[in-house]
């Protein structure tokens, strides 16, 4: 019994060894990203060897995830979906009853390791919206879109009270690409996006003391010095003196000089500007760019409505990341705890991206075929 | 939804994801150029700006952590302050070789094993531009070595610092507890922003309880540093608000006097106003020295004392929990009154013996013979057992409990530490949690006793005795009676109302009551112990020798030896004074005492005596009780000659509740 199951485990692993069915664009252009940042870690992180070994080690741990998963038929994801998307918000509930974390309880301790379940949902999100719309006549009426809502909100609040707003953003974008390119109508999305901008000076109410602060240190950073608005004042100083074609590798003054808080991680995007200019940057957000078109070209070619979706949402939601995490650098969006993607120093973010990534790379191994 | 599943249409579906996945990414690559945009005008526009200010950049923020709030005695003695300290910090990012430079440093500095651990521990746990202490506490020797030295060593300083010192080392170890350094546990819980800069953390006691009130809120300098992050000058600060002083309400005098009226026997005494709930006086016997724990405990030091047999760490006072006795008795009859089930007239008969109808199985009486015919103030003057089964089974399982929880027997009494143990009031309920039977009456009986599944702390028996004296109004305890910020001129007392309304309806209850706690120091259980002798004002109490085990035989123990049964029984005395308009009332645990009133009164009497000499009243003679004696005898007011009490107790009227169930 046991003997066989080797076997069968020693021949799978062979089939991914000699025949990976990756879609090479996309592992050309993560391979490069991830180049790029362990480049840009070294350099953030003081030369610091055991810093990009152990990041290194993360890619290379997540690769191996992504070449597993794609193995694994969309089909077969699609059955499991419900269960994955339930299990991870039990989780979620699991963390909000007994977790831990600072100031935040949004870790699970699994004695060896901690772990975020809210990582989870950054995939089973968009899986079970995919999975809810598949089999429903699209573009979907408003009976749907409630279903769908209501999905994304459960997990979401979860999150959110956390409270771990970052998260809670990526994951319901998450849910709600998948629900646009469903072809939900534009009327209806303008009326939603009406809805939800009236619900906002609600929404203040519920934040967090702390979160409205950041919004407000934004508007005026000299107000906090010790907290973000130093973040906002050196990043911004970091961007701004890189200028066109930045100070070089290895020249960053801020970080060298320890300026800047969060370096290697959260604010990474800030030493890279400095270092490589706009030049870089805009190099960088082509390379996203690349890696976001094939995503959604990928998804075009995909064999069903759930492939479709999931694949869309995916790429979409990587936008996502950049976005949030560029702005925040530049100060034009609030201090949120959104990494820059393939490129902040971080376990569970760079893994579980890659984990999303072996999923489109499934599915575009079950694309349809061209007569 | 099934005709409509049916007319799906998978390649306009497909035509329509196209459609939005090529809208989806012009509007994404819109966003990417809005951000571009930004990153021009940051980068191009604004470059000159940055630049100048990137080059210019040498100020930074530092955080200025506040000053501890100090802890004070009513009178104000100092129990907790702060004395000014240096340590040595390395800020991990700025050395290159983290071994070699421990090993220089220790050439310089000696460095011990348990230092180098706790900064290993931290190392690990704090982020790399932070700087982690290495070693506290530096002599004058060791800064003055390292400042000759300091060049071969970046990213070290010394750094001044404030510590925390307990001047009266063990006596407040419980009450005030102790702040210990900040560990990965408390990085979780704790705010940042607050504990900036700090080192340590309220641990126990009221440094941890009070933990928000003594920490106070950091400020912040703006200082010029060099390229080596080495700061050159201050530009501006603002500074800290110290946390809020405390004032206990506890009496240094009194808790001198009960600590030492223990001589060393664990256990635990406690001394309440019962007139606002302050805590006079809080001892837990054994205990430790708080300063061990401020700057990291060595491992030798911490195994000692929690490998010590007599648990100096706990905190019996409210950890401890206790099997009550017969203290629970006058508030049992109070119970029967209120509940209109005796009347104070109403007699019972004691023959020695107790049984149920239709069982076999009885119940004991500790005066072999019984006391005879005896009321509800004789009953509680002898400590007759008989009279409590009666009313306990009168009264009824369920009453007895929802009476004595209102007593915060089997829940917490609400002071304002942490970490109360609740004990055991018997129940149905208790009973239908932790066992598969239902309740026997016989296990009402015993309950009237102070027997059986009864647990109490000596905090709960105070309170009891508390609330009683207090004519039955309620107030939690309270250590803290005051705080004040170094702007108020004026400590800011802290109101505490009473919980709730008084529990005694007509004030002849109450009376009843006292006069036969009067009665058991005057001529009852607690006679022997003459406890009030040369004592200016009335004491009234009740004793408690509660069984450690349960009996195994029918015979009476007729081993008298004091050393025997210190061995078997938890000693109880708990009173109040004046009987007739109380001011202090106190409860006194022996883990090892032999009997209620000879062992555990006299210590009460010390608190008392002690709390006369704090009041400034008329000072109380020494009567040589059977303690080593620690107040000296004020001469001149000797109104009744000393008298040696016998070692051993010359008859057993001093009741035990015993746990006399018999098979």
């Amino acid at each position: 019994m046991i003997g066989a199951m080797q076997v069968r485990l020693r021949r799978f692993l062979r089939r991914i060894m000699t025949r990976p069915r990756i879609d090479l664009p996309l592992a050309l252009g993560l391979f490069a990203l991830a180049t790029v940042g362990l480049i840009t870690l070294y350099s953030a992180g003081d030369e610091s060897l055991a810093l990009v070994g152990g990041q290194a080690a993360r890619f290379v741990l997540g690769g191996v995830l992504l070449l597993l998963i794609s193995r694994i038929p969309p089909s077969t994801l699609r059955n499991w979906t419900p269960w994955l998307y339930a299990g991870s918000t039990l989780l979620l509930v699991v963390v909000a009853v007994l977790g831990e974390g600072r100031g935040a309880s949004r870790w699970l301790n699994l004695g060896v390791m901690r772990f975020q379940p809210s990582e989870l949902l950054k995939l089973t999100m968009p899986m079970m919206v995919a999975w809810y719309l598949h089999p429903r006549q699209l573009p979907p009426g408003w009976k749907d879109i409630a279903v769908v809502g209501l999905l994304i909100a459960i997990p979401a609040a979860l999150i959110a009270k956390q409270p771990d707003l970052g998260t809670a953003l990526l994951v319901s974008a998450a849910g709600a690409f998948a629900l646009f390119l469903s072809g939900m109508a534009w009327w209806r999305i303008g009326v939603l996006i009406g809805a939800v901008g009236g619900m906002i000076p609600v929404g203040w109410h519920f934040l967090h003391q702390y979160q409205r602060d950041r919004v407000l240190t934004l508007l005026n950073p000299e107000s906090d010095p010790l907290g973000n608005g130093w973040h906002i004042i050196q990043s911004q100083i970091a961007v701004g003196s890189g200028g066109i074609f930045g100070k070089g590798w290895q020249h960053s003054t801020q970080s060298r000089l320890d300026f800047l808080p969060e370096h290697t991680t959260d604010f990474i995007f800030a030493v890279f500007s400095e270092e490589f200019g706009l030049v870089g940057v805009c190099a960088l957000f082509v390379l996203y760019a690349f890696i976001i078109g094939r995503c959604l070209w990928i998804a075009m070619e995909a064999r069903d409505t759930y492939s479709r979706l999931l694949a869309g949402a995916i790429g979409m939601s990587f936008f996502v990341y950049v976005f949030v995490n560029g702005g925040m650098v530049a100060g034009m969006l609030p201090v949120v705890g959104v990494p820059m993607p393939m490129v902040s120093y971080g376990g569970t973010s760079a893994v579980s991206l890659l984990v999303g990534f072996g999923v489109l790379m499934s599915i575009h191994a079950n694309r349809k075929t061209h007569l | 939804m099934k005709i409509r599943r049916s007319i799906k249409d998978p390649r306009g579906e497909s035509e329509l994801f196209r459609r939005r996945a090529v809208v989806g990414f012009v509007l994404l690559l819109l966003g990417l150029c809005l951000l571009v945009s930004r990153y021009m005008s940051l980068q191009v526009t604004r470059h000159n700006e940055f630049v100048s200010r990137s080059t210019s950049n040498s100020v930074k923020p530092r955080v200025i952590p506040p000053a501890r709030g100090l802890i004070y005695d009513r009178n104000g003695v100092m129990l907790a302050d702060n004395v000014p300290a240096f340590r040595l910090e390395v800020v991990p990012e700025q050395v290159k070789d983290m071994p070699a430079l421990l090993v220089e440093l220790g050439n310089v500095v000696p460095l011990g094993q348990d230092d180098l651990d706790a900064f290993k521990k931290q190392l690990t746990q704090s982020r790399r531009f932070d700087s982690v202490p290495l070693k506290m506490r530096l002599t004058e020797d060791e800064i003055a070595r390292f400042a000759v030295n300091r060049w071969r060593f970046p990213g070290v300083d010394v750094v001044p610092y404030l510590t925390r010192r307990y001047p009266l080392g063990g006596l407040f170890a419980h009450v005030v507890g102790y702040v210990s350094r900040i560990d990965a546990d408390d990085l979780d819980r704790l705010d940042p922003a607050r504990y900036k800069g700090t080192s340590h953390v309220g641990r126990s006691g009221i440094e941890r309880s009070y933990e928000d009130v003594l920490h106070g809120t950091p400020g912040y300098e703006l200082v010029e540093v060099n390229a080596d992050g080495r700061t050159q000058r201050v530009l501006q600060t603002y500074p800290p608000i110290p946390g809020k002083n405390l004032y206990l309400s506890v009496d240094v005098r009194m808790q001198k006097a009960a600590e030492a009226a223990f001589a060393g026997r664990p256990g635990a005494a406690v001394a309440i106003d019962p007139r606002n709930g302050q805590v006079l006086a809080m001892v837990s016997v054994p205990t430790f020295d708080p300063n061990l724990f401020v700057n990291g405990i060595s491992q030798a030091d911490y195994s000692g004392l929690t490998n010590d047999p007599a648990k100096p760490l706990v905190n019996r006072v409210l950890k401890g929990v206790y099997p009550p006795g017969s203290t629970v008795k006058p508030f049992l009859a109070l119970g029967g009154l209120e509940y209109g089930i005796r009347r104070p007239g109403d007699t019972v008969l004691s023959t020695g013996q107790f049984c149920l109808p239709g069982q076999t199985r009885c119940y004991r009486d500790d005066d072999r013979g019984g006391n005879g015919v005896v009321d509800m103030v004789r009953a509680i003057e002898k400590s007759t057992n008989t009279y409590f089964y009666k009313l306990a089974l009168d009264l009824g399982i369920d009453r007895l409990s929802a009476w004595m929880s209102r007593f915060s027997f089997g829940g917490k009494t609400g002071i304002d530490l942490l970490g109360e143990s609740e004990g055991v009031l018997p129940s149905r309920e208790w009973k239908a949690k932790h066992s598969k039977f239902g309740w026997f009456p016989g296990e009402t009986v015993i309950a009237g006793i102070g027997q059986g599944y009864w647990a109490v702390t000596p905090l709960q028996v105070g309170h009891a005795v508390a609330t009683f004296a207090g004519r039955g109004v309620p107030y939690q305890p309270r250590l803290v009676m005051a705080t004040k910020a170094v702007a108020e001129a004026q400590p800011q007392p802290l109101a505490n109302p009473p919980s709730g309304p008084s529990l005694i309806r007509k004030a002849s209850d109450w009376d009843v009551i006292n006069e036969g706690m009067r009665a058991v120091i005057t001529s009852g259980t607690g006679k022997d112990a003459k406890l009030n002798d040369g004592f200016p004002y009335l004491i009234a109490g009740k004793s408690g020798t509660a069984e450690r085990f349960s009996r195994k035989s029918e015979a009476y123990d007729t081993n008298k030896n004091t050393a025997y049964l210190a061995t078997r029984h938890r000693a109880w005395f708990e009173a109040y004074t004046p009987a007739d308009d109380p001011q202090i009332a106190a409860a006194v645990l022996l883990e090892s005492g032999a009997w209620g009133a000879l062992d555990a009164g006299p210590i009460v009497r010390k608190i008392f005596d002690a709390w006369v000499v704090a009041k400034g009243g008329v000072q109380p003679v020494d009567t040589s009780l059977p303690n080593p004696a620690t107040s000296s005898p004020s001469p001149g007011n000797q109104a009744v000659p000393a008298e040696d009490l016998p070692a051993e107790p010359s008859s057993s009227d001093e009741a035990t509740s015993s746990d006399g169930e018999t098979p």
